[in-house]
């Protein structure tokens, strides 16, 4: 419990808002708790690094690469290593499953996403993400116009999105019930400025706002947003309109995890702007699974080759030296020291963590260290016996709830291949912890047990559909201490980032979404195959790059 | 005693005793059609009840004030629950006349009641000239806010099973009021106010619930007598019969009129059958009713129809009810006939053997599930499962009436790879109604028609073919699973029209 002096009331008020609180309690009606349980256990192996010192083992294994974490950029490392012909590569992953916040599930009724669920459809046909969707059937052809096209049952199906406010469900994100003439005249003010930055390219031909982010333009035209919060630029632009206020807080919330105060206008700016190019959003908006990017996880998986990816070792120390790096690690299970010799090494892992496993920085802390910032999720799947239902518009991919701090669920059985939209389905409800204070709110999150959670969920569920618990049949909770890096003002084009991209002494190469400043899946993809990259030329192999 | 407030009483009482006459006759409108005839009775029925409570008033002669609060009790009890019963009656029971006309004389009668009770009650308070002269004003202007009220805010913002709810509520409240304001002449107003309080309770918890109830198809109007009802979890089925014959709707819209339902089936059937390279192995996706497959059943060379329809109350329905069953000839009887009770984008995706001819007879796309019926992504799978000399044909709707959608479903086939033939027949319950004809490849020979066909001729069939200008083609989108246009283009046409 989080505190025995908080009410039900007061808990559903601190995490997801007065409106919620108050409208599910207007509902509560005794009710026995749904089965379930918190899933999470990174926290306990993790917070291991920050203990005493781990054993050493005596014999270090000899290998060519090793690649540390095997979240999608440890992955796509491997990926792209597989593809080079590299053939002693090991992949280490502290989790018992890989994909980090990709991960995902299965039950009798549908596999489903811990993390990331859906990926925008590449604009151009370029870049690695492009190579690993036609390595997975994705991708159909080229248009006209030279946009990439893919196949219909892996793009979101219609009906896409729909937004809960006072009693009944919308069609769409923008909530345009009621909404006025000058709030209509706003929300296409603000979609023409984002199609104006969507077009925008500098005198090189560079997207001012591309994909991944470090094909972005440098011109401080635009890097100069960075400086800024997307809520100030909001505001002095004369963006006022509440409704648009709100999509814009719950586009930062839902890419960022934090809110429009929290985030730079250029990364604001950039979730509008990047996944298209002037002429607005795309049909072919997004491509999604019903295990989310853990579909992808799979697919880069299935190129490494069968035993390389090694779970439960943790890593704890990387000593770059000449020629390679002593890399030192436990088996999280058994605590049995473990050591490798890698002539290579890619460590792709968030850089808080990298902070106290390489060792030339636990003897002196990076400078750029306290510019990440890395805020906390839960993720929940609830299983149903049957659909949810709703009033007014009908059940969609995604189904927000317009006031609430969640994010709102994600059907996973929405690209099932039937008509009849009935019978068991799982739901993945998303809670950012958007709080400006990570620390305070990582806090919170932890601190919070499943009977909370389960409170947390269904008072938010209940609010929309007050059947909901007569349904529900299991619930597991996943709760992320440091789910996402934020893109705080300054961080995208600071130093911070840049610095903690370099390599230590050609052997040492860093990997993972944060280097981007975003944690999406084509930065991490990005990273990943970078430091692969480098790694080729450590080893001196030529490769064409893939980026 | 407060005269002014018994007036009130009058009043309230006055209207609820019209509201539940105007419910119900809106209901029986609603549910059977003939609204001359069903208000005509109705009315007639509540007047004439409201006769026997005036001649009834006569042997009550004791404790008439006590009478006068539980007939009020009565009347808030059967006046509020009246539409949600009915509708209930209507949805899951044969007696709905029954409880019609049994509710509208129990209603009518206690309401009858209510005025000579009350003239009693009052007439050693007050001269009878002003009596008489009050409480008829009193009476009269509660039928008037009532029949004001009742289609201008009651029936559009409240629908008719909570205005129910809630006038019987109003009535439980006058109830007890009463027991205040006749305090002095009851004998026993405890044992009153604690009945009247336990109904209001209940009714409170009706109109909470109320939604739930409402869900029962009150925003469907037959223009017939309904003959036949029944909800299956995925739709609701009625059956309605005029003198001409009778039709089928599902969830309120019509799929046939026996009157001229062989011109639809005709066209929709014989133009693939003719044109098939074998017609051996038919699929029928939709077509419940068994319609359809009459018309594959005449061809000798047919050695499997295998019917695919989600719902079995629809296969039960064309198997068991004897109009329809005389219908469709047997045809699910028939032992080359498979009838599969399955989703059929589920039973195309997973199943593997091929078809000589697949007949698409699905309902019109007016949601996003059946939208996606008439998706690339459907007819892709649709394609995979057709033989290679294969015909299909697919039910379009009106090609006048909803000329994008029409235009749509034949762009949408082109898209997924087919070569369309798209064609339209004229089909008076519905209007002018389209089809498109698909194959894997273009020139198809065709074979005579089958003889004995009502609609189609050799002379005739060519003419299918032809579109006037006013349903010719029009440029359109693609649907496709992510984006659904179809079902936008079809509100949109087809409301502008209903």
């Amino acid at each position: 419990m989080v505190s025995v002096e908080l009410t039900r009331r007061e808990l559903v008020a601190a995490f997801l808002g007065s409106a919620v609180a108050a409208s599910a309690c207007r509902r509560e009606r005794p009710r026995e708790p749904v089965p379930g349980a918190l899933v999470d256990r990174a926290v306990d192996v993790g917070h291991k690094l920050r203990g005493g010192p781990l054993p050493r083992a005596a014999e270090a294994q000899p290998v060519d690469v090793l690649v540390v974490g095997a979240g999608v950029a440890g992955l796509s490392a491997a990926w792209r290593l597989a593809a080079a012909g590299v053939k002693d590569v090991r992949v280490v992953e502290l989790e018992s499953e890989p994909g980090g916040t990709s991960r995902s599930g299965r039950n009798e009724v549908s596999a489903y996403p811990w993390g990331a669920h859906y990926l925008p459809a590449p604009l151009v046909d370029a870049g690695p993400v492009m190579r690993l969707l036609r390595e997975l059937d994705a991708v159909t052809g080229v248009d006209a116009e030279g946009y990439p096209t893919f196949a219909e049952e892996l793009l979101i199906h219609e009906p896409e999105e729909r937004v809960f406010y006072k009693g009944d469900w919308y069609e769409g994100l923008y909530l345009r019930a009621g909404a006025s003439a000058a709030d209509l005249a706003e929300l296409a003010r603000f979609e023409a400025r984002m199609n104006a930055f969507g077009a925008a390219r500098d005198a090189k031909g560079r997207k001012a706002f591309a994909v991944p982010s470090a094909l972005s333009s440098d011109d401080a035209e635009w890097t100069a947003l960075d400086q800024g919060t997307m809520a100030r630029w909001l505001e002095a632009e004369g963006f006022r309109s509440p409704r648009l206020r709100w999509l814009v807080d719950y586009a930062c919330r839902d890419d960022y995890g934090t809110t429009a105060e929290g985030v730079s206008a250029w990364a604001g700016i950039w979730y509008f702007a990047a996944r298209q190019d002037g002429k607005g959003e795309r049909s072919e908006g997004f491509l999604s699974w019903p295990e989310g990017n853990g579909r992808l996880v799979k697919q880069l998986l299935a190129s490494v080759p069968a035993g390389q990816v090694e779970r439960d070792v943790l890593v704890h120390s990387v000593e770059p030296g000449e020629g390679g790096c002593r890399v030192d690690a436990v088996e999280a299970g058994t605590g049995k020291p473990r050591a490798f010799r890698a002539r290579q090494v890619v460590l792709a892992c968030p850089r808080f963590v990298a902070a106290h496993v390489v060792a030339p920085w636990r003897q002196q802390r990076p400078e750029w260290l306290g510019a990440f910032q890395y805020g906390p999720w839960v993720v929940a799947n609830l299983t149903l016996s049957d659909m949810p239902r709703s009033r007014g518009f009908p059940l969609a991919w995604d189904n927000v709830f317009y006031e609430s701090r969640s994010l709102g669920y994600v059907v996973a059985t929405h690209q099932a291949p039937r008509m009849d939209e009935r019978g068991p389905t799982v739901l993945t409800w998303y809670l950012p912890l958007a709080g400006l204070d990570a620390k305070a709110e990582r806090q919170k999150v932890l601190s919070a047990g499943y009977a909370d959670w389960e409170g947390l969920v269904m008072a938010d569920m209940r609010a929309a559909h007050p059947g909901i618990a007569e349904q529900a049949r299991r619930l597991e909770v996943m709760r992320w201490g440091h789910a996402m890096v934020r893109p705080v003002p300054g961080f995208m084009w600071g130093p911070a980032r840049f610095a903690a991209q370099e390599s230590l002494g050609d052997v040492l190469h860093f990997a993972h979404s944060d280097l981007g400043g975003m944690a999406l899946f084509e930065e991490a993809n990005w990273f990943g195959v970078r430091a692969a990259e480098r790694v080729l030329k450590g080893l001196g192999r030529a490769a064409p790059s893939w980026l | 005693m407060n005269k002014t407030l018994l007036f009130i009483t009058v009043l309230v009482i006055a209207t609820c005793g019209l509201i539940y006459e105007l419910i119900v006759g809106t209901l029986a409108s609603y549910l059977l059609g003939d609204s001359i005839t069903q208000f005509s009775t109705v009315i007639g029925g509540y007047l004439f009840a409201m006769g026997i409570g005036s001649w009834l008033s006569r042997f009550i002669e004791r404790g008439v004030p006590q009478r006068f609060v539980e007939i009020e009790l009565g009347v808030a009890l059967l006046g509020g629950a009246c539409a949600p019963l009915l509708f209930l009656t209507f949805a899951l029971t044969d007696v709905f006349r029954v409880a019609l006309y049994g509710s509208v004389l129990a209603i009518g009668t206690l309401v009858g009641l209510e005025i000579p009770l009350l003239l009693r009650i009052l007439k050693d308070q007050v001269k009878f000239k002003d009596l008489v002269s009050q409480v008829l004003t009193f009476d009269y202007l509660g039928a008037l806010a009532a029949s004001i009220s009742f289609p201008l805010f009651f029936v559009p913002k409240l629908g008719l099973v909570r205005t129910s709810l809630l006038f019987g509520l109003l009535n439980a409240l006058v109830g007890l009021w009463s027991t205040w304001l006749l305090a002095p002449v009851l004998a026993h107003p405890t044992r009153l106010r604690v009945k009247a309080v336990l109904l209001s309770l209940l009714l409170v918890v009706g109109l909470v619930l109320g939604d739930r109830l409402t869900s029962f198809s009150e925003e469907h109007l037959y223009a017939d007598e309904v003959v036949h009802a029944t909800a299956s979890p995925y739709q609701r089925i009625v059956v309605t019969r005029s003198k001409r014959g009778f039709s089928l709707y599902l969830n309120g819209n019509l799929q046939f009129s026996s009157v001229d339902e062989y011109r639809y089936h005709e066209a929709l059937v014989h133009p693939a059958m003719v044109r098939a390279g074998r017609v051996e192995r038919v699929l029928v996706l939709g077509g419940g009713d068994g319609l359809a497959a009459r018309e594959i059943l005449r061809y000798p060379e047919v050695k499997n129809v295998t019917l695919v329809d989600l719902d079995p109350a629809m296969t039960g329905l064309a198997s068991n009810y004897g109009e329809l069953v005389a219908l469709n000839g047997r045809a699910l009887a028939d032992p080359r006939m498979h009838v599969v009770n399955t989703d059929a984008m589920k039973y195309l995706g997973e199943g593997s053997e091929l078809w000589d001819v697949i007949v698409v007879d699905f309902p019109d796309p007016n949601n996003f599930s059946l939208g996606k019926l008439y998706t690339t992504g459907f007819y892709k799978l649709l394609k995979k499962r057709l033989a290679p000399d294969g015909v299909a044909v697919i039910q379009s709707t009106s090609p006048l009436f909803a000329r994008r959608s029409f235009w749509c479903v034949d762009t949408t086939l082109k898209a997924a790879g087919f070569w369309t033939l798209p064609y339209h027949a004229l089909v008076p319950s519905f209007g002018e109604w389209g089809y498109v004809l698909v194959a894997h490849e273009g020139t198809l020979p065709r074979r005579p028609l089958p003889a004995e066909l009502r609609f189609l001729s050799e002379d005739t069939h060519a003419t299918l073919f032809h579109f006037p200008t006013d349903m010719a083609r029009l440029p359109v989108e693609v649907n496709r699973l992510n984006n659904q246009v179809l079902v936008h283009y079809y509100e949109e046409e087809w409301s502008r029209w209903n």
